[in-house]
């Protein structure tokens, strides 16, 4: 890796400032996919400020019955607390079915929505890629693009956000708080993820040294209801080929509420708005859910070898959505 | 008088890895140390026309910066020969960095040295080439037109086609033909422990490498090629080897370029692959394509088998895994023909990858028997009995041992093959169930030259023995321990084996999955002419209770010399020895190997069975229990010949549901050459897993008849597989891997 300096921050305040004052500074969290960046040269900062003492992983409860999660938590402490396996099981799933017991201890909950994407292209510095080098090309439009996402691309990007937590976050409309020295915001989820259009480059709507000090689930009582599922090649330790998170309640066979996102597919974690309003009061049957999916599937693009994800895709919704269903029928 | 020979010992070398405690060519303490990075071209094809070096020079910690213009020349150009031969075993007829020449993505171009690995590492990157390309060939698609049929291949050890009878007419007769085409991905190794050779040159002429190898004698004798030394200036040490599945089998350019680093610094080198290095630098299972055409009588008896294979290789070598000759011997066959078509391109040699050849060879031929026994209306297990040969179809000879049938039998009963119910009938929720089998067959190859092994007995009454084997996580340090105790008939405990030095008594490298019987036979021969020894010195001894005695009527018990009929008339080693002076008796076994071809076909046999559950809508394949069953000869260990066995068949469920290489054919380079792409089971892939063993006794091809257990596990998972997802979905499967979207 590119020679680097190192240093500890104790208090969010010198962290952030030691990283708003050095554009080629980063935060290092948990670094399971950091390190590997630095190590291959797609990311040559020459400072690194360790924020992991910093008092961001606590998980707690907010008024009116939602969970803040610390950005600092660890995806494994976050999947077993017991109040976000009640309340938003979704959630816990996403975290469960994502890297790997190791990686899930070290990874944070902040780096997991701030982590870069898998295609090869952009790990190769050798190969173009519009998002590690702005104006390079695209390599993955016709290459090797098996994985890559069918929704949200543009002419410059088409790689697949690889998030699994971030899917289940956008279907619950969690809020992602930031500190900067301009001061704290709160930022809705879906505005966090940037879709690539013609700067790739730009991933989320922070500033240099703006950090991510927490991410806030607001109260759903529908999410108890809720599940994610992941597609993929290996049973474990593998990015979705698809995967859905879904939120939902039926009275008298209809479908009274529904959150549903999509990964795996997409450009970023993909709310799917266009199916929840077909399916918003509409019967809960596989009926609906094909149409629902056939919908949100219509603006897929593919692109070479994963033409297969758009019909992977709709069949996940429906499997979802179905299994949802037969639940809240049984209960 | 077995006794340890055949137990579930744990491993000797077990406490030091699990504490840490092993000794890796990387990590092994030297003074003095600096760290070597090798850069590689990120072209395919073309030729360097400038570099600049001055800004890496001038990076922190850099000691060198050597490129073809100041490497040096190697003394010989290697020339490609499979280890098992004993002798240089380069991978490759070719040394990089000799000229500006690029063949291939990865081709080493130049070497940074400095006082760390990061350092080397950043300053690789700050090294500016400048490249004339020229267009590459990386895909078979993209020269198919230019095949070509090669005389030999495989290091010249195996003929490029075979024929015997009459297959046109065969085919022109049929009842029934098969004629199908199958596509395989390249394949990586991928193991644990990536490649590093540590270089120290103690003297101008005196040269010790650790390296991570299958043997250490090849890499000596190569080294000793390439450098132009006498293999007395080299010494090469491998203490514990993390894995190899072939990468590690033939010798590649890393061990010789650490030496010559090391002598331009003055300083030990340590050169340590990357991960992604790993891809490019050892060789791989080439991209393929085997048609098989299959004609039967009306009662399934086979008629003719057709074979043909097209396969990249380098622009150097001659090389394909020889997937045809485990099929062209598997079932009686009066007629068959087999040929093997090549296509140069861009790309390192290819190598040997785990049952190279085998695993692919035998996918195409049980899946086309597979389709032959639907199309003939017959169980698949029934069709392999009719085709069943009692003789090797190629030499008309007999087998040296086989266990076939029995092993189909056995498979069975545990699978319970025979209550299966009917193609497309059995579905779990959203899961399509279907089973699926096939035979397995792997070669025994014999070594050429002479194995060695020493054995040395002190007079305490325990014993060394010494061999220049590696262990690279086969368990052969520990089945060479039993193995010594059972020759001089004392306990495991009081027997330490050494291995992995070029020092040591010359074994071949262990490959071929004879490196165990290989070494295993001269251990043998060593321990028990050492005991004869002992028992010689013993009868003729006045002072011995044994004096007089009809030497083969005794026997050694616990480290006892005792009359057989009579055990309680004798003495222990150490008495005799203590009694006579003698601190320790040494001696020096050989075995010589029988020629191949020794008047008996040779070939491990097994039974492979799958049920997989297939997902009705999504296309993902699970694989719920797989069933081996093998002919292996002597087990030596139990256990350790269980993990071998069941890691061969989890390599077959890898080969036939996830690994892939995948090539780039616009840049030339691998698109997936990490451990996070290119996907390999887990544990949670892992099914239930049953794997018994069929005892043959084998008095051919070794003094113990062991006839290994490191590849049959593979051979023939992937078309059980294959054939148990045409049972749950009726959709033949003719590529690997099998991912989902072929079955959407």
């Amino acid at each position: 890796m590119r020679p680097v300096s190192y240093s500890r921050a104790t208090d969010v305040a010198t962290a952030i400032g030691a990283v708003s004052a050095d554009p080629q500074s980063a935060f290092l969290a948990g670094g399971t996919t950091q390190v590997d960046l630095l190590r291959i040269y797609v990311e040559q900062p020459r400072r690194l400020v360790d924020i992991n003492d910093l008092p961001l992983n606590r998980i707690e409860e907010l008024p009116g019955g939602g969970l803040r999660l610390g950005g600092l938590a660890r995806m494994s402490d976050v999947a077993e607390e017991p109040e976000l396996v009640r309340r938003y099981p979704m959630v816990a799933e996403a975290l469960l079915l994502g890297a790997s017991p190791q990686l899930r201890n070290m990874a944070t909950i902040a780096g997991n929505l701030m982590q870069r994407v898998r295609c090869s292209y952009f790990r190769d510095v050798a190969a173009g890629c519009n998002k590690r080098a702005p104006g390079t090309g695209c390599s993955a439009l016709d290459g090797i693009n098996r994985g890559h996402a069918v929704l949200g691309t543009s002419d410059c990007c088409i790689a697949t956000h690889p998030s699994d937590l971030g899917v289940a976050l956008v279907a619950l409309d969690a809020v992602v708080q930031t500190e900067s020295p301009a001061g704290q915001r709160s930022i809705p989820i879906d505005d966090f993820f940037l879709l690539p259009g013609q700067t790739p480059e730009r991933e989320h709507p922070l500033t240099h040294g703006e950090l991510v000090t927490g991410i806030d689930l607001p109260p759903t009582p529908v999410a108890a209801t809720s599940r994610y599922i992941k597609i993929r090649d290996r049973e474990s330790y593998e990015f979705a080929l698809a995967s859905v998170a879904v939120a939902m309640s039926v009275a008298d066979g209809r479908i009274t509420e529904i959150r549903l996102a999509l990964g795996g597919v997409a450009t970023k974690p993909w709310r799917a708005r266009q199916a929840e309003r077909l399916l918003d009061g509409a019967p809960a049957t596989t009926e609906s859910f094909t149409r629902a999916a056939e919908a949100e599937l219509a603006p897929a693009v593919p692109h070479g070898m994963n033409a297969f994800k758009i019909e992977l895709a709709r069949r996940t919704m429906v499997r979802a959505l179905e299994s949802m269903a037969q639940r809240e029928g049984t209960t | 008088m077995s006794t340890a020979i055949g137990a579930s010992l744990n491993r000797v070398d077990g406490r030091f890895k699990v504490r840490g405690e092993s000794r890796y060519s990387a990590e092994v303490p030297v003074p003095n140390l600096t760290h070597a990075v090798v850069v590689n071209a990120k072209i395919a094809s073309g030729r360097i026309v400038a570099i600049d070096t001055s800004e890496a020079e001038r990076a922190d910690g850099v000691l060198a910066v050597l490129t073809h213009r100041d490497l040096g020349r190697v003394a010989t150009v290697p020339k490609l020969l499979p280890s098992l031969a004993g002798l240089a075993a380069s991978g490759q007829t070719f040394f990089p960095m000799q000229d500006e020449t690029i063949h291939y993505a990865g081709q080493p171009v130049a070497i940074v040295v400095a006082d760390t690995i990061e350092r080397a590492d950043h300053a690789g990157t700050l090294i500016r080439f400048e490249y004339a390309t020229t267009p590459a060939t990386t895909l078979l698609d993209q020269a198919r037109d230019q095949a070509y049929v090669p005389e030999r291949i495989f290091g010249g050890l195996l003929p490029g086609h075979a024929s015997r009878g009459d297959v046109a007419k065969a085919l022109a007769d049929a009842d029934v033909c098969v004629d199908a085409t199958y596509r395989f991905a390249p394949n990586h190794h991928n193991p644990i422990e990536p490649s590093a050779s540590t270089a120290v040159w103690e003297d101008v002429d005196r040269l010790t490498v650790y390296d991570s190898t299958q043997g250490p004698n090849s890499v000596q004798f190569t080294l000793a090629e390439l450098l132009g030394l006498s293999p007395i200036s080299i010494r090469v040490v491998s203490h514990a080897v993390g894995g190899s599945f072939g990468s590690k089998a033939m010798v590649w350019h890393h061990p010789a370029l650490a030496a010559l680093a090391a002598r331009h610094v003055g300083r030990p080198v340590r050169l340590v692959l990357t991960r992604e290095q790993m891809f490019t630098s050892c060789g791989h299972r080439e991209e393929q394509e085997q048609q098989i055409t299959l004609a039967a009588r009306s009662d399934g008896r086979i008629t003719a088998l057709r074979h043909h294979k097209l396969s990249l290789t380098s622009p150097f070598d001659d090389w394909a895994e020889p997937s045809l000759q485990s099929p062209s011997v598997a079932y009686t066959s009066p007629n068959y023909e087999g040929i093997y078509h090549l296509v140069r391109g861009n790309t390192i040699t290819p190598t040997f990858t785990r049952a190279p050849g085998e695993a692919t060879g035998m996918f195409a031929l049980e899946c086309a028997m597979d389709e032959l026994a639907e199309r003939i209306g017959i169980d698949p297990l029934e069709l392999r009995l009719r085709n069943y040969s009692a003789t090797d179809p190629e030499s008309g000879k007999p087998w040296s041992s086989s266990g076939l049938t029995e092993c189909y039998q056995r498979a069975a009963e545990l699978f319970g093959w025979h209550d299966r119910p009917p193609p497309r009938s059995r579905r779990e929720g959203q899961w399509l169930i279907g089973t699926g089998m096939a035979s397995a067959l792997y070669p025994v190859t014999q070594p050429v030259n002479p194995q060695r092994a020493r054995a040395r007995l002190y007079n305490d009454g325990t014993a060394v023995v010494e061999a220049g084997v590696s262990e690279f996580g086969t368990g052969v340090f520990t089945a060479m321990t039993q193995v010594a105790a059972d020759g001089l008939g004392i306990p495991v405990e009081r027997v330490r084996f050494v291995g992995g030095s070029s020092d040591l008594p010359n074994v071949t490298a262990a490959v071929g999955s004879a490196g165990t019987s290989a070494v295993g036979s001269a251990v043998h021969l060593a321990t028990t002419q050492l005991r004869d020894e002992l028992i010689r010195r013993a009868v003729a001894d006045d002072h011995s209770p044994l004096r007089g005695a009809d030497p083969a009527a005794v026997q050694v018990r616990d480290g006892k010399m005792v009359l057989r009929d009579r055990p309680d008339v004798g003495e222990t080693y150490a008495d005799l020895m203590h009694r006579t002076f003698a601190p320790d008796v040494e001696v020096l076994g050989t075995w010589n190997p029988p020629p191949q071809d020794a008047g008996y076909g040779v070939h491990t046999f097994g039974a492979q069975m799958a049920e997989v559950a297939v997902d009705a809508d999504l296309g993902v394949v699970r694989v719920r229990r797989m069933v081996g069953v093998f002919a292996p000869g002597r087990v030596l260990n139990r256990k350790t010949a269980h993990s071998q066995l069941m890691g061969g068949m989890l390599w077959g469920l890898g080969q036939a549901l996830l690994e892939a290489t995948r090539m780039d054919p616009r840049l030339g380079r691998w698109a997936n050459a990490s451990l996070g792409d290119y996907l390999v089971p887990v544990n949670a892939d892992a099914p239930d897993v049953v794997v018994d063993t069929i005892e043959v006794h084998d008095e051919v091809v070794n003094p113990l008849g062991m006839k290994g257990v490191g590849e049959i596990g593979v051979v023939g998972v992937a078309a059980a597989i294959a054939n148990a997802v045409y049972d749950a979905t009726g959709r033949r499967q003719y590529e690997l891997p099998i991912t989902l979207e072929k079955l959407l």
